[in-house]
């Protein structure tokens, strides 16, 4: 197989990475205001929290490794998509700096203002990603305004189409599914109950949503394996629905995992061979071909990859068996001070 | 301002702001990873508590440190898209080693390091953080090979029939000669950052009215972090001496900027120390000088040649080319020279007056002393941002020293902007992340004064994992 090949599925691999793992913490941080309600509504936001506490910053670098490796790999891909796609992915970089310092420091300090405010940057700093991530792939993979110069010449609102909205809509309703499945896996008591119905009302309106999506963008762009792929996806999906409804998390788990695996699968097999379609004239658009590095750059950093990514692997799946244990309410400190005992008081 | 000179203020701002948090991380995880060793090794509490303690700033510091990183690893693309397209053949594989060598061991780590104090065994949870500091160390090493690789540019070749850079030998990129100095120099410049914040902590601490029974505990912080930060400043001054030759034979305009140093000096080329009046070299008023030094920091020897700005100019535009682009050229191969030369003093006398502080602070704590002293209480406070200021004015002055250059005799600033991201849309984001930086910086300030002035946890003997109750709360939640 050809370098470039390889890499085009290395990339697709990492955003797979990306959305599997980070799709339930940004689901999580959407279903705080609806799962962390009630009479113990704080311990259950904490309880939510923790979930996914020791694992959301391993998560996020997923991305990070994404867009590094775009930019050995495909130097014009990378270029050309975040030049492009400018104000939705400053929008998602903000959003990410409030989620994660909402994370870190919501409970550095007990006042219910400073909690209130960064529960609120936890739900919008999860929900824009969620939807913008899932605008912007689609618009990606069915192609945007590029001329011969390998530059965007659209703007925000080209992103803005039915298609592109449907897309993000999709990412939205599968990382809340997912996300309260995670919950329910990693959970007792009353959350754990409430997370696991919901997310069976929540799948359901995912798969119409994923089917739609997906079936549009095998029509426009799509070859037998990316159809495959999204058959696989609504199995996954419909099984790990029917698992959940039957108490089974860890199988339903299984199920949504595959099934945003699988869906991102059909996205890059309808993308390939082109990394960035141009609706403007086919001839200008970015391919594995024409954006890339060269064989030597590619070389080096095959055998990077092949060495590193096992044992990233190994530590990122022990820190998960780490923490397997679930999480109740009464596992949660009373104390909101992060590191439990009193301090020595301010000097006077 | 045009879309060029948007993008370079963002750049400034974002990648000057992540650096306040970059070499705290790097400091003080090596600090807080000794502290819990010692604690396992000798079981003294007071260990463990200074290890929650600082390891408390660590972990408030370390995730603005993160948010601000993802956003630098994404303004290469969004803003500079052009430079993207010329370098990404070699500029693109350190970013991606970082992010999988480095990022991943950091996040990981820290997150098993914080949530695990109940999980894992003591020894185990000591060795996270060693990775974590690793991970900083890795982190380090790959984004200095892109920026020395900027600096000097080497391993590669101009290929015309693509339009840009390619590369021909990545060991050769990897150990850049400006790499080899410019890495130990930015890394124990970090690590005097970090060991001076233990330090000024410690001590305020230590001279509280209130420190009772903590005072042992204090003093050894302090104390810990005063002989951290000297080791520290010590190897900044051998790298920063190594940085400043190899710097004056890749980038010799860099060191005649450094001096404002306009005529070419044949030998015994002295180093002003201030200068006051006009640095454009047309007439100075008054200003301090040390014979000799500028000639030894160049050059190694007390009376070497030092080029002047007028003589190397005149060579770079036979080189290449008297004005190719007018704007860019306007100053003809000259940087901003105020800017160099004030931010290559401040980077240094700041260090010093770090390092001095720290041996007053080990003089003035030996045996059982407490510096009592009124004037300790503005050394406490201001000692932790002093080798952080000479770390940010260290880096301004190596990335204005490099322009009009962004790749150094390679590629100009003005052509790497994206072409297709309009002036507004920069402006847009220049100050969205500006005002959310700046927010940001109040809350960080305050979290921290707070966990700070909190002070030290009591001890708690630590459960072994295997007896703990499984209805127990966490030791550590969000």
């Amino acid at each position: 197989m050809e370098l470039t090949t390889v890499w085009f599925i290395l990339i697709a691999v990492l955003w797979t990475g990306y959305f599997v793992l980070e799709g339930f913490d940004f689901g999580v941080g959407m279903l705080m205001p609806v799962l962390g309600r009630g009479e113990q509504g704080e311990a259950r936001k904490r309880v939510l929290l923790n979930t996914i506490g020791p694992v959301w910053d391993g998560n996020e670098v997923w991305l990070l490794t994404a867009g590094g490796a775009t930019f050995a790999a495909f130097p014009h891909w990378y270029a050309t998509m975040f030049s492009g796609l400018y104000l939705p992915l400053l929008i998602i970089l903000v959003a990410l700096i409030i989620r994660a310092l909402g994370f870190d420091y919501r409970s550095k300090v007990d006042d219910p203002t400073w909690r209130k405010c960064w529960d609120i940057a936890i739900f919008v700093g999860s929900a824009l990603p969620a939807l913008l991530w899932g605008v912007a792939l689609t618009n990606v993979v069915r192609g945007l305004p590029i001329n011969g110069d390998k530059q965007f010449t659209g703007n925000l609102f080209t992103l803005l189409n039915p298609v592109g909205l449907l897309g993000g809509v999709t990412t939205v309703a599968l990382f809340l599914t997912h996300g309260a499945i995670f919950i329910a896996l990693k959970t007792e008591g009353d959350v754990r109950h409430e997370a696991r119905r919901l997310a069976v009302k929540v799948g359901a309106v995912a798969a119409v949503l994923a089917v739609a999506l997906l079936v549009t963008i095998n029509v426009s762009t799509g070859s037998a394996a990316s159809w495959i792929a999204s058959v696989v996806a609504a199995i996954a999906l419909l099984a790990g629905l029917f698992a959940a409804s039957r108490d089974r998390e860890g199988w339903a788990f299984v199920g949504t995992f595959v099934a945003i695996a699988a869906a991102v699968a059909t996205l890059f097999l309808a993308l390939f061979p082109d990394v960035m379609p141009s609706t403007t004239n086919a001839a200008w658009s970015l391919t594995t071909t024409n954006a890339s590095s060269t064989a030597y750059t590619l070389k080096i950093m095959t055998w990077v990859a092949a060495i590193f990514t096992p044992l990233v692997l190994v530590y990122t799946s022990w820190t998960y068996w780490t923490f397997r244990k679930r999480i109740g309410t009464q596992h949660i400190p009373s104390t909101s001070a992060s590191i439990p005992a009193t301090g020595v008081g301010p000097p006077r | 301002m045009g879309a060029v000179d948007i993008a370079r203020w963002q750049f400034a701002i974002t990648t000057i702001y992540h650096f306040f948090f970059v070499p705290v991380t790097i400091g003080l995880s090596v600090i807080v990873a000794g502290f819990e060793t010692t604690w396992v090794r000798h079981r003294n509490p007071e260990m463990l508590r200074l290890t929650k303690f600082f390891g408390k700033l660590f972990t408030i510091n370390f995730a603005l440190g993160l948010v601000t990183g993802i956003v630098q690893e994404f303004q290469f693309g969004m803003n500079w898209s052009d430079y993207s397209r010329f370098v990404g053949d070699i500029f693109g594989a350190p970013l991606a080693i970082e992010a999988l060598l480095a990022f991943f061991l950091e996040s990981t780590f820290l997150g098993l390091w914080i949530f695990g104090w109940d999980k894992l065994p003591p020894k185990l949870h000591a060795a996270c953080m060693w990775l974590v500091a690793l991970g900083t160390l890795l982190s380090a090493y790959f984004i200095l090979v892109a920026n020395s690789w900027m600096q000097h540019p080497v391993g590669y070749r101009f290929n015309p029939a693509t339009g840009r850079a390619e590369l021909t030998d990545f060991v050769a990129v990897l150990t850049n000669k400006v790499q080899l100095v410019t890495f130990p120099h930015t890394i124990a410049g970090a690590y005097m950052v970090g060991g001076a914040l233990v330090m000024a902590v410690g001590l305020w601490h230590l001279r509280s009215p209130d420190v009772g029974h903590n005072a042992s505990m204090y003093r050894r912080a302090t104390r810990a972090g005063a002989w951290f930060t000297l080791v520290a400043a010590l190897a900044v001054m051998v790298s920063g001496d190594l940085q400043g030759k190899i710097m004056t034979q890749v980038q010799p305009m860099k060191m005649a900027s450094a001096e404002a140093l306009y005529t070419s000096e044949a030998s015994n080329a002295p180093f002003s120390l201030l200068t006051i009046g006009s640095l454009d070299g047309s007439r100075e008023k008054f200003a301090v000088k040390v014979p000799n030094l500028l000639s030894f920091l160049a050059t190694g020897r007390f009376d070497g040649p030092v080029k002047g700005i007028n003589e190397l100019k005149a060579a770079y535009q036979k080189q290449y080319g008297a004005d190719p682009k007018a704007r860019v050229f306007a100053d003809s191969y000259t940087p901003t020279i105020p800017l160099t030369y004030w931010t290559f003093r401040l980077m240094i006398g700041l260090g010093m007056v770090g390092a001095l502080i720290a041996i007053a602070v080990l003089w003035s704590t030996r045996r059982d002393r407490i510096p009592r002293h009124r004037l300790w209480f503005w050394a406490v406070l201001t000692t932790p941002l002093l080798p952080l200021l000479a770390n940010s004015f260290g880096w301004i002055f190596t990335e204005t020293g490099r322009q009009p250059w962004l790749v150094f005799g390679v590629m100009t600033t003005s052509s790497g902007v994206s072409p297709d991201v309009s002036a507004a849309e920069v402006w847009t984001s220049l100050i969205t992340l500006t005002l959310l930086y700046a927010g940001l910086a109040v809350i960080e300030t305050k979290l921290l004064l707070r966990a700070i002035v909190a002070g030290a946890p009591e001890f708690e003997e630590p459960v072994d994992p295997a007896d703990r109750d499984e209805n127990a709360p966490l030791v550590f939640a969000y």
